[in-house]
């Protein structure tokens, strides 16, 4: 049987589900950090299966900004991971609450 | 006709103002500054009597010189450009207005010497200039209106000149917020006009793409409007002409906009010459005079026209006649021959009104610039009770008032004879009005004798009689050449003036010049026939002439009986308190305006509405940012959560309604 465009999709939803609780209930930054990928990556399943589907490259091109930003946003993150670390000797978010009104 | 030079005449005095302000204010030499300033003039008079004159000048030839300098405004069918049209009647106005200009900026770099405001004040005068000269030589409405604000603007510059003193800064105000009234109703004039005609122009200029249509040959074509009260307000010709003649009424201080003129004075002797007496308080007569077109199609306009015109000249004599300061006296003279032009353009004479612009212009700038003589030799003194005697002091500036005061009084062979008789003599012979003609000229006979009488008053106090003053620190003195050669020339010219329009039942030839020139320019009543001189209206000219001679011989000799034993005679109280017009203003109008204002406009709708609805909008911002940041509570888990749940309603919302395409 050929794959189906809505298993794809259905994957996709799984991954992403997965992402959000994971970003809701973890509270190590790292696992959190993880998950936000995780999400990222689902979506960008989706943007492939669209492409092939419909044999329109945008979607492909789509992907490569998003895992370009993701990139960027790895690098910035845990920058600042570790600079709460250094700080707090820490890494639960809870902890981290100061910034605030 | 093109021709380029036109625009010569106005960015002169433009450029003499622009030097005076930038370089004169740092070279601070009154040589420099002056010769900058008369100079400018000199070139526009130059170039003012070299167009109007020349073989092809607009004086000679029916076309008139038109000069195209840039397109300003086009909106659809509206176009306003900036340019200038020198015909028959604005070439005549060019003429004077430059003449007596530049005799007047020579008097006033003697009058003017040693202030420390040498070269604002004649970068003011020069932008006067500037501002007088469009107005005079535009070719469309707009741009006459640009001069007119111009010259208003000027007029309130150098009222206030002396801005140290609160009556010149008051005067000031109180000049431009009353021409403000003026104003609403020439704009309002300007629009109707536009919405009758579709063109606000005064010529039609093919080179320019025009269309035929002017604003005023468009009323040449309409039938002329019923003479009811009812067209007013019609929305044709004669709501035209009224909105119009509001306006010229603000700018020529006639009934009841006419209070400014006098506080007007609180502005140096030579603006009283220039502004308020010789150039721009006449703007009014010329605006009425170039739409003659629309107003000999109102009827009832031109009835209004004539009464205001009446009285002021009635009302601002028997002020006039109980002043006690010089320039006061001359300025309700000023605003009383004002009244005599509007007499003449709401009888339709127009061409009448013009000649006494003319010769006006000449005498009552004698007039003014021999006060200020008087006022400079007597160390600013202005209170002719504290005068007297002064004519062995100073001989020149006697003799040339003596000239003066003929001519205005109405004596033959001075100007003042001719213009104010053939406006005496049209307004008894005017057609369409029956006997209320008889009355108007009855008004301005009496206006005529009183005009004799205070002027024989101001002489008397001034020049003979005993020495009121104390002589025991300084002496008066004669002043310098530079400020009497002007008032000789201005008295040649009051002396000689009035002989461009000798009427021919005077003559008994046909010599009268200005009304040859200005006649096709002029629209003339419909139903008044061109009535050829017979011998019964000839023989009543004279005699109605001679009425008048009598009537100026009878009113000097009057003076002279009253005032020359007497010069301190007590005046009647109503009279000296000019019929208290100022307080009734004040109490009605003024005081009801302020109190709307203040308790209205400021508590009301300043504070209360418009700073009460900014402050409650400030306020309602605050609050909401107040409640608003309890959701920042730090915790990023939190905020994810409140991510997903916004993430939920849009899938939701958008599962609900379907996704637009």
């Amino acid at each position: 049987m050929e794959p189906q465009l809505s298993w794809y999709l259905a994957l996709s939803a799984v991954l992403f589900t997965i992402g959000v609780t994971g970003v809701i209930i973890k509270r190590n930054v790292i696992a959190m950090f993880m998950c936000i990928e995780l999400m990222l990556n689902a979506v960008n399943l989706t943007f492939v299966a669209f492409a092939s589907f419909f044999q329109d490259v945008t979607g492909q091109l789509f992907v490569f900004i998003v895992m370009t930003v993701a990139a960027a946003e790895a690098a910035v993150g845990l920058g600042i991971i570790i600079a709460i670390f250094r700080n707090r000797e820490t890494l639960d978010v809870d902890e981290a609450s100061i910034l605030k009104l | 006709m093109e021709n380029n030079l036109l625009s010569i005449i106005i960015f002169a005095p433009l450029a003499g103002a622009a030097i005076n302000w930038l370089v004169g204010r740092r070279v601070r030499d009154e040589r420099f500054i002056g010769t900058i300033a008369c100079g400018s003039i000199a070139i526009s008079a130059i170039v003012a009597f070299y167009l109007a004159f020349n073989s092809h000048g607009a004086l000679r030839t029916e076309e008139p010189l038109l000069d195209h300098i840039w397109t300003w405004l086009r909106v659809g069918r509206f176009h306003a450009d900036f340019a200038l049209a020198m015909d028959r009647l604005s070439g005549t106005y060019a003429l004077f207005v430059t003449f007596v200009g530049f005799l007047i900026h020579v008097f006033a770099v003697g009058y003017m010497r040693g202030e420390a405001g040498f070269y604002r004040f004649f970068a003011y005068l020069n932008l006067f200039m500037f501002a007088m000269l469009t107005l005079v030589l535009a070719d469309n409405f707009v741009l006459m209106f640009v001069g007119w604000e111009g010259v208003g603007l000027c007029s309130y510059l150098l009222i206030g000149y002396y801005f140290d003193r609160k009556e010149a800064g008051d005067a000031a105000k109180k000049a431009f917020i009353t021409n403000r009234i003026g104003d609403w109703g020439f704009v309002l004039g300007i629009m109707l006009t536009f919405f009758l005609t579709g063109s606000v122009s005064f010529f039609a200029n093919p080179a320019a793409g025009e269309v035929a249509q002017t604003a005023l040959s468009y009323f040449k074509s309409q039938p002329v409007e019923a003479f009811t009260w009812g067209a007013i307000f019609a929305g044709g010709a004669t709501s035209v002409a009224m909105l119009l003649f509001i306006g010229a009424a603000g700018k020529s201080a006639q009934i009841p906009l006419y209070v400014w003129l006098p506080d007007a004075m609180a502005g140096p002797t030579p603006v009283s010459a220039l502004i308020h007496a010789a150039t721009m308080v006449t703007a009014g007569v010329y605006m009425i005079v170039r739409c003659s077109e629309i107003f000999v199609h109102a009827p009832t306009a031109m009835f209004i026209v004539a009464i205001i015109g009446a009285a002021t000249a009635l009302f601002a004599a028997t002020i006039g006649i109980a002043q006690n300061d010089i320039k006061k006296v001359l300025a309700y003279s000023t605003i009383s021959q004002l009244g005599y032009m509007f007499l003449a353009c709401g009888v339709g004479a127009f061409i009448a009104a013009i000649f006494h612009v003319i010769t006006h212009a000449f005498f009552k700038a004698l007039l003014f610039l021999g006060s200020g003589s008087v006022i400079h030799g007597m160390h600013h003194e202005q209170d002719m009770r504290r005068m007297g005697g002064l004519r062995k002091y100073m001989p020149i500036t006697f003799a040339t008032m003596v000239t003066g005061w003929l001519a205005i009084s109405g004596v033959p062979i001075f100007a003042g004879f001719f213009s104010k008789d053939e406006i005496l003599w049209k307004t008894w012979s005017a057609a369409g009005l029956g006997s209320f003609s008889k009355v108007l000229w009855v008004i301005g006979a009496i206006t005529a004798l009183l005009t004799a009488i205070y002027m024989t008053r101001l002489m008397v106090m001034t020049f003979w009689g005993e020495e009121r003053f104390d002589t025991a620190h300084s002496k008066p003195h004669e002043s310098p050449w530079i400020m009497t050669a002007p008032l000789v020339v201005l008295a040649v010219l009051s002396t000689v003036g009035g002989f461009i329009g000798v009427p021919y039942a005077l003559a008994n030839r046909d010599v009268n010049v200005i009304e040859h020139t200005l006649e096709p320019v002029v629209a003339k009543i419909p139903t008044a026939e061109a009535t050829d001189e017979h011998g019964s209206e000839v023989s009543e000219e004279r005699l109605l002439a001679g009425v008048s001679v009598a009537i100026a011989l009878l009113g000097i000799g009057a003076g002279w009986v009253l005032f020359q034993r007497r010069p301190l005679l007590q005046m009647p109280r109503v009279l000296e308190n000019k019929y208290y017009v100022d307080e009734i203003y004040d109490t009605t109008l003024i005081h009801p305006i302020e109190t709307v204002s203040r308790e209205g406009f400021w508590k009301i709708i300043d504070v209360g509405v418009i700073d009460g609805g900014l402050h409650a909008i400030g306020d309602a911002v605050t609050e909401l940012g107040r409640l608003a940041r309890h959701l920042q509570a730090g915790f990023v888990r939190g905020y994810a959560a409140i991510i997903l749940l916004g993430a939920l309603i849009l899938i939701g919302l958008f599962a609900y309604l379907g996704f637009p395409h």
